[in-house]
């Protein structure tokens, strides 16, 4: 049985410089993955090479056992990952529903033609896009903010909402990139809870994160990057008494 | 506050439309014929602010696309007699598979860099039509001589027939347009406007809605020209030249890009004004661009950017409820 998500052998380089080298890891279906590492070390070029954001100059990335390294964004997003960005990257003059709803474009149909007429099956695919959008909205705890313009919401439900979105276009694994990034601790504490909902969807979890307690809480299994190598990779415990890891995080003692 | 605008819309339509059902008792024929105009720059601003209100591509050739419509009627109609209204869907074609075309390879071009290009695709298309491409479109003189409308055996061809010809389009367009931005389509060239990357990455297929938002809006464009070609009966290129796309870009901008009766409204004035400023002769483009520049100034937004929410609140009540 392979894994959900398979990285193999991936290496990236920006001119001279070589951004993800040779790196490989698995994320089991089910588990929540976290991708650690300083700033600089290739954790959101790897992520924009699962996404198809970046094309790898090597190496392969397998999802359900199907080749996407070669595949556009959106049509690995339709094939189940779905993704929130590092800088909160929403639709800002759009409400917070539209704003879901984009997820759900994916798993709809209509175009033009069908805009322009609306036939019945074109107004009952709306009608269950909006109402899934308002789902998710409840989900992720932003039930009163449906007509809210996005770029109007609080940082941390601007954050939200991306996941919202995400969700909503039936992922089988999501890609949250600094999920905590800018968020108080009591909102840290809520994406802890709101991360274990996801996962009791059956919805796989691979996330960066700086937060190293949230990391060590929510993932289970924790890949670390350091100038574009992976240098360890294991279950929370064995990673926090890692040498490399810590090395890589406070420096070597000069002696 | 989303049911108010639209009710506010819906009787700003009305009033437009018994406006122009009434205009040929109290206006003279010199009147109706700037309504007439008014009615093609609305369906022209409108066909644009898809392409750029819309999915926020910047097109400044929008006219090349009004000229192959126009080129294409008049062809039809010169060559091989077929009758006006009938060539309606032809140009709509044919402008649509000339977007398509030109677009696909520039169509992935970010804000400014789209401008210059599009700019060149209009000078091209201009250019072209006066060199007689394929001995077809009559070089600098046109091509005249293009048959009148008929509809229902009625020969069209005073300025009031023509009102209604046009402004029933027009109606029919507005009413369409409505139905595309509030739909998944719609959403899409709104997604494509306010971030690609994130419309991309939450699985939108850009590069696709980006060609079919040239294609339709270009669609539209060529429609017009088929009414435009139907209304002069001679057509030249200094008709589709750069000035005609920097108007368009003008409207839609001025009026409040993406937003319909924002854009009618923008369009309506940059025709009407400088007619109802005629008593300062040269002066009044001068006083048009004062204005146009205060406006940008103070209300960079728009004229009317009041947008009616896509989704309004009674679709998110009714969502909720059926859980």
């Amino acid at each position: 049985m392979s894994a959900l998500l398979e990285v193999r052998g991936v290496t990236k380089s920006f001119g001279g410089l070589t951004a993800v080298s040779d790196v490989s890891f698995d994320v089991e279906a089910g588990s929540v993955v976290g991708l650690i590492g300083p700033n600089g070390a290739g954790k959101t070029t790897t992520f924009n090479l699962i996404t198809g954001n970046y094309r790898a100059d090597r190496g392969t990335i397998r999802f359900e056992d199907r080749a996407i390294d070669r595949m556009r964004t959106h049509k690995i997003v339709q094939a189940g990952i779905a993704r929130t960005f590092q800088n909160v990257r929403l639709f800002q003059q759009l409400s917070a529903v539209e704003n879901v709803l984009a997820g759900r474009h994916c798993r709809t149909k209509s175009g033009a033609l069908g805009a322009l007429l609306r036939p019945p099956w074109q107004v009952r695919e709306e009608r269950e896009a909006a109402a899934r959008a308002v789902e998710e909205l409840a989900f992720v705890g932003l039930s009163g903010h449906a007509m809210e313009l996005a770029k109007n919401l609080a940082y941390g439900d601007q954050r939200r909402l991306e996941i919202a979105r995400a969700l909503a276009a039936d992922p089988r694994l999501v890609i949250l990139d600094e999920p905590a990034g800018g968020m108080n601790e009591q909102e840290t504490e809520e994406l802890i809870g709101l991360i274990g909902r996801i996962r009791k969807r059956g919805i796989t979890i691979l996330l960066i994160e700086h937060d190293m307690s949230l990391v060590m809480r929510a993932c289970e299994h924790i890949v670390v990057l350091e100038y574009g190598e992976k240098i360890a990779e294991g279950p929370p415990a064995s990673i926090q008494a890692n040498p490399r890891v810590i090395e890589a995080y406070l420096g070597t003692e000069e002696v | 506050m989303a049911a108010r605008t639209t009710t506010r819309l819906a009787i700003g339509y009305a009033l437009a439309v018994a406006f122009i059902a009434a205009a040929p008792l109290f206006l003279d024929a010199y009147w109706l014929d700037v309504l007439n105009s008014v009615g093609l720059y609305v369906l022209l601003a409108l066909s644009l602010n898809l392409i750029l209100g819309d999915a926020g591509l910047f097109n400044m050739g929008h006219a090349a696309f009004y000229a192959v419509g126009a080129y294409t009627t008049a062809i039809l109609s010169t060559r091989f007699q077929i009758p006006i209204l009938w060539t309606l869907p032809a140009s709509a074609v044919v402008a649509a598979l000339f977007a398509t075309l030109v677009a696909r390879p520039v169509v992935h071009l970010r804000g400014d860099y789209l401008l210059v290009v599009t700019i060149g695709l209009g000078e091209i298309v201009r250019i072209a039509l006066v060199n007689d491409v394929f001995g077809l479109t009559g070089g600098a003189n046109g091509i005249f001589g293009i048959a009148r409308p008929t509809v229902f055996g009625l020969k069209i061809r005073r300025p009031h027939e023509f009102l209604y010809l046009i402004w029933a389009f027009v109606a029919v367009t507005v009413l369409l347009f409505h139905r595309l931005e509030q739909s998944r389509f719609g959403r899409a060239l709104n997604y494509l406007r306010e971030d690609p990357v994130a419309a991309e990455g939450s699985g939108v297929n850009t590069a696709r809605y980006r060609l079919l938002a040239f294609a339709l809006g270009a669609a539209w464009a060529g429609m017009t020209g088929t009414l435009y070609a139907a209304k002069m009966t001679i057509i030249s290129p200094e008709s589709f030249g750069f000035w005609e796309s920097v108007v368009l870009f003008l409207m839609v901008i001025l009026g409040g890009s993406g937003s319909i009766p924002g854009v009618i409204l923008g369009a309506t004035l940059v025709v009407v004004l400088p007619e109802v400023f005629r008593g300062f002769a040269s002066a009044r483009m001068l006083v048009f661009g004062l204005v146009m520049m205060v406006m940008m100034v103070v209300r960079p937004q728009g004229l009317l950017a009041f947008r009616i929410l896509r989704f309004k609140e009674s679709d998110v009540r009714r969502a909720g409820a059926s859980q």
